[in-house]
């Protein structure tokens, strides 16, 4: 991980869609008065979410007078997290999760792939502008691992054919299926459950 | 009061304190890099651990409260080997540039490796490197140094109140920045190089210029502003080579604004280091005897009427003394003031031109109503104490006019002398809350008295307040604001033509009527030459210099001793740490040359008994009658127009000072683009 490179090419304006700029509101108005910055990550999502899935320097702004609060405190915040993206993302936007167990599972498999069907290094777009790759620390289904989260999606037990097919579809428009490509569900055994059998719901 | 014990010494310690303060009590110096007694505390660092008993681990001292009974000890060998492995991680990534480092022999992180360090490094992966940010034309920086103990971003945000500074990135990348890599918009924004521990925020203008150990210190005051902030002044033979803060509790606490330390490089430039003389509009360099020689056939052929003074900014006591004496002993005219504007002064007591409720008397307040001033320009130290202030409990301030961004919010109300008017007739919502208030202040600023109800606001104010018992002997609401550091100096001596808002020697000059005019290191005096003869007495060739006849050059304050008596009415000495450029002389010996010539008797035998007559006169001084005729006080229903000071650019030695064009440019810039970035 290295500090977070802000875009060069910036928009002119950003404004919450009235839509967002409700659930804003509403957000804000969770915290008891004069602390209306406790808001500021939640915000940050939404703009990430309403633009493309990364958030401009003018959407920092936004929020910081939304939130009264100073520019630099929203810029802290906003570098700090690995989850906002400060520059553009593909529409496809591959998370490889590369700690420990996905690793010890054959994660950098994963990331070869990605650098071969994508691009070559990190956070940067394929070149039909659809899709980019980054490593992630861990995202919490080690069970499943090696795996890659795609926009809101798990893709999870990938080996080095399964993720290329995945890629290979998405850059040609598709969307791929996400949960496991081993046919399990969840994060049950391979082959069936051996305990709660009784239950159908477990 | 709780009982505790460091290094098996009980000792006794009041409520509140952290354990690190405990130790310091008790006399065990606990080292530290976070930490700072002005500032909030973040515990980053880790350098303060110490070993408490019962605690498996060590402790962060600097954010541990200390507690009845604790058992503190910092001399054991998991203390020492704590603070080894601490310093180790430190250097982990701090570049081992000490030989280039400007910080090198006065740095925090080298004693204190030194001290409770290991000698040797462990590490063979490469360090980590930070690109260099751009924080303005006053602080360099070199972030690879970086230790990242935000002593600075919480200087920032706590006591220079802009929020400009932060830490970008998380963990081992952490970088301090400004925001998008803007100059840091503050008066104060220097400090944060005193208290960077290491050497990633160092003094851009005195880039490479000196090691600590070669400079020769001297402790002083400074006189860029009336407050009078206590400075060492460091210079290298003659060279002023930088100017730091002393800490006084009372003044400026451990600060100083960045003209005050960075405007000493006017002391180098436009300096004026032999006498001149004016012919045909072109200046010539003369000998001292030749320019007394046609000073003294000027003074022989003119009544002493037709001779008037008017003295400085950066005037100090002695030298007003001398000038009083001389004007009044050996010129014999009673043309002399210290104002170059018709200012509201009333000189029957001290109190009516002092800030009564002292710097410190600020933490006390309980309401602030600033009245034509902008504090955060005139007086930055004082502006910050209004901050502190306001930090610490919300202190209700209010503004007469907008005065924009002050660094703590304010109420501004109606900028027009009506408001006072309706708040001493109690019409207005403030009339009441003054009175309840148990310990209001009201600051007047120079703009305020200088308009035509100057004197109406002054006086009713005063009277409505003791009227309503407000002046206490504990307590004086009124405080003027004064704007330079001889102006309190030269009412106690009082150097006014004359009294009130009148002022004789300028309705002379817009009259022509004087034939000699001296200057004593007065620029700021406006008015059109005739055939005035002027005489120029300064240290640097600015608007007074260039106005004149004769130009005799005098020593600045940093070369010279010199009483000074702040805002507050506090006499403090500034010492000679340099000394006059060229043939330049000090002050009271140019005046008392000229007596020696004119009169063949000197003034003084020499400085002692200068500085004896001086102190006799401040003692022996009658008090004046004070009572006043409120009726023929002019109302004039105004606007309190607030004459707006150019921070940088306010008296000679800034405006030759670069650094101090400088940042007077950035401002401009910012201040064009606005501050969007």
């Amino acid at each position: 991980m290295s500090i977070k490179k802000i875009s060069k090419t910036q928009p002119d304006k950003f404004e919450f869609s009235s839509q967002n700029l409700e659930i804003a509101k509403k957000i804000i108005s969770n915290y008891p008065k004069g602390k209306q910055q406790s808001a500021v990550m939640a915000l940050l999502y939404l703009a990430q979410r309403q633009n493309k899935n990364w958030i401009p320097l003018v959407a920092m702004k936004y929020i910081a007078r939304l939130l009264n609060m100073s520019y630099i405190k929203v810029y802290e915040v906003a570098t700090f997290y690995t989850m906002y993206n400060l520059s553009p993302v593909g529409k496809f936007f591959i998370q490889v999760c590369t700690t420990t167990p996905c690793m010890i599972r054959g994660a950098y498999r994963l990331v070869d792939a990605c650098k071969k069907k994508i691009s070559n290094k990190q956070n940067e777009l394929s070149k039909n502008n659809i899709c980019s790759w980054t490593e992630v620390e861990c995202l919490g289904a080690c069970v499943n691992a090696p795996m890659v989260q795609i926009n809101d999606d798990y893709f999870e037990d990938l080996d080095k054919t399964d993720i290329e097919k995945i890629i290979e579809q998405i850059l040609s428009g598709e969307s791929p299926k996400p949960g496991s490509y081993k046919g399990r569900t969840c994060a049950e055994p391979k082959n069936n459950r051996k305990t709660l059998v009784n239950l159908k719901n477990a | 009061m709780i009982k505790l014990k460091v290094n098996d010494i009980d000792i006794d310690i009041e409520e509140g304190l952290t354990v690190l303060q405990a130790c310091e009590k008790a006399g065990v110096e606990i080292p530290r890099f976070c930490y700072h007694e002005k500032l909030s505390i973040a515990g980053n660092c880790r350098m303060c651990l110490v070993e408490i008993e019962k605690s498996p681990k060590p402790i962060a001292s600097c954010a541990m409260p200390a507690t009845e009974g604790m058992n503190i000890k910092t001399n054991t060998s998991m203390v020492e080997k704590a603070r080894k492995g601490v310093m180790e991680f430190l250097l982990a990534n701090h570049p081992l540039d000490c030989p280039v480092c400007d910080q090198g022999g006065e740095c925090d992180l080298q004693d204190q490796s030194m001290f409770y360090g290991i000698d040797k490094s462990r590490y063979k992966e490469n360090k980590r490197y930070v690109p260099e940010k751009h924080m303005g034309p006053l602080i360099k920086t070199q972030m690879t140094r970086c230790i990242h103990c935000t002593r600075c971003i919480r200087f920032a945000t706590e006591v220079a109140g802009i929020d400009e500074l932060g830490a970008i990135g998380r963990g081992e990348d952490m970088q301090i920045t400004t925001y998008l890599e803007k100059s840091m918009e503050s008066e104060l924004s220097a400090n944060v190089i005193d208290l960077c521990p290491v050497g990633a925020l160092t003094s851009k203008p005195y880039v490479y210029e000196a090691r600590p150990w070669e400079l020769k210190k001297t402790e002083t005051v400074d006189v860029m502003d009336a407050v009078g902030s206590n400075i060492r002044v460091d210079t290298y033979g003659w060279e002023v080579k930088r100017i730091l803060p002393r800490i006084n509790e009372d003044i400026n606490e451990e600060w100083i604004s960045d003209k005050t330390r960075y405007a000493c490089d006017g002391l180098l430039n436009q300096r004026l280091d032999t006498p001149y003389i004016k012919e045909k509009n072109v200046f010539k360099k003369t000998s001292w005897e030749n320019a007394y020689k046609i000073i003294l056939d000027r003074i022989y052929s003119t009544s002493p009427n037709e001779i008037a003074g008017l003295t400085g900014d950066l005037t100090s006591m002695e030298t007003l003394f001398s000038i009083k004496e001389f004007f009044s002993k050996i010129i014999k005219s009673p043309n002399l003031d210290s104002r170059s504007n018709y200012i509201y002064l009333n000189n029957s007591s001290r109190k009516n031109y002092l800030f009564n409720s002292t710097i410190n008397g600020i933490e006390e307040s309980d309401l602030i109503l600033l009245i034509g001033t902008n504090p955060r320009y005139e007086a930055t130290i004082l502006n910050s104490r209004i901050r502190k202030k306001y930090l610490k409990s919300k202190t209700e301030i209010y503004s007469v006019g907008d005065m924009g961004d002050l660094t703590y919010p304010y109420k501004s109300i109606n900028n027009s002398t009506n408001t006072i008017k309706e708040i001493i007739e109690k019409k207005n919502e403030l009339s009441s809350k003054i009175l309840h208030a148990k310990k209001p202040i009201i600051i007047i600023g120079q703009s305020a008295l200088s308009i035509k109800s100057g004197a109406y606001i002054f006086e009713n104010i005063k009277k409505y307040l003791e009227e309503n018992n407000k002046i206490t002997r504990e307590w004086n609401p009124i405080n003027i604001l004064s704007n330079s550091a001889s102006t309190v100096g030269s009412y106690d001596l009082d150097i006014i033509s004359s009294n009130f808002s009148k002022n004789k020697v300028l309705d002379g000059l817009k009259n022509h009527d004087f034939k000699i005019l001296f200057l004593f290191g007065n620029d700021d005096v406006v008015f059109k030459k005739k055939d005035e003869f002027i005489i120029y007495i300064g240290t640097h060739g600015d608007k007074g210099a260039e106005l004149s006849d004769v130009i005799l050059p005098s020593a600045a304050y940093t070369e010279q001793n010199g009483y000074y008596t702040n805002l507050e009415g506090k006499l403090q000495k500034a010492y000679k740490s340099s000394y006059p450029p060229g043939d330049a002389k000090e002050d009271w010996m140019i005046i008392n040359d000229l007596s020696k010539k004119i009169k063949r008797k000197e003034l003084f035998n020499n400085r002692d008994e200068l500085e004896n007559n001086l102190f006799t006169y401040l003692k022996t001084k009658k008090k004046q009658n004070s009572s006043i005729d409120f009726s023929i006080l002019d109302f004039v229903d105004e606007k309190i127009k607030y004459n707006e000071i150019d921070y940088y650019y306010s008296n000679v030695i800034a405006r030759a000072s670069k650094t101090m064009t400088q940042c007077r440019n950035e401002k401009i810039k910012i201040k064009k683009n606005g501050t969007e970035g």
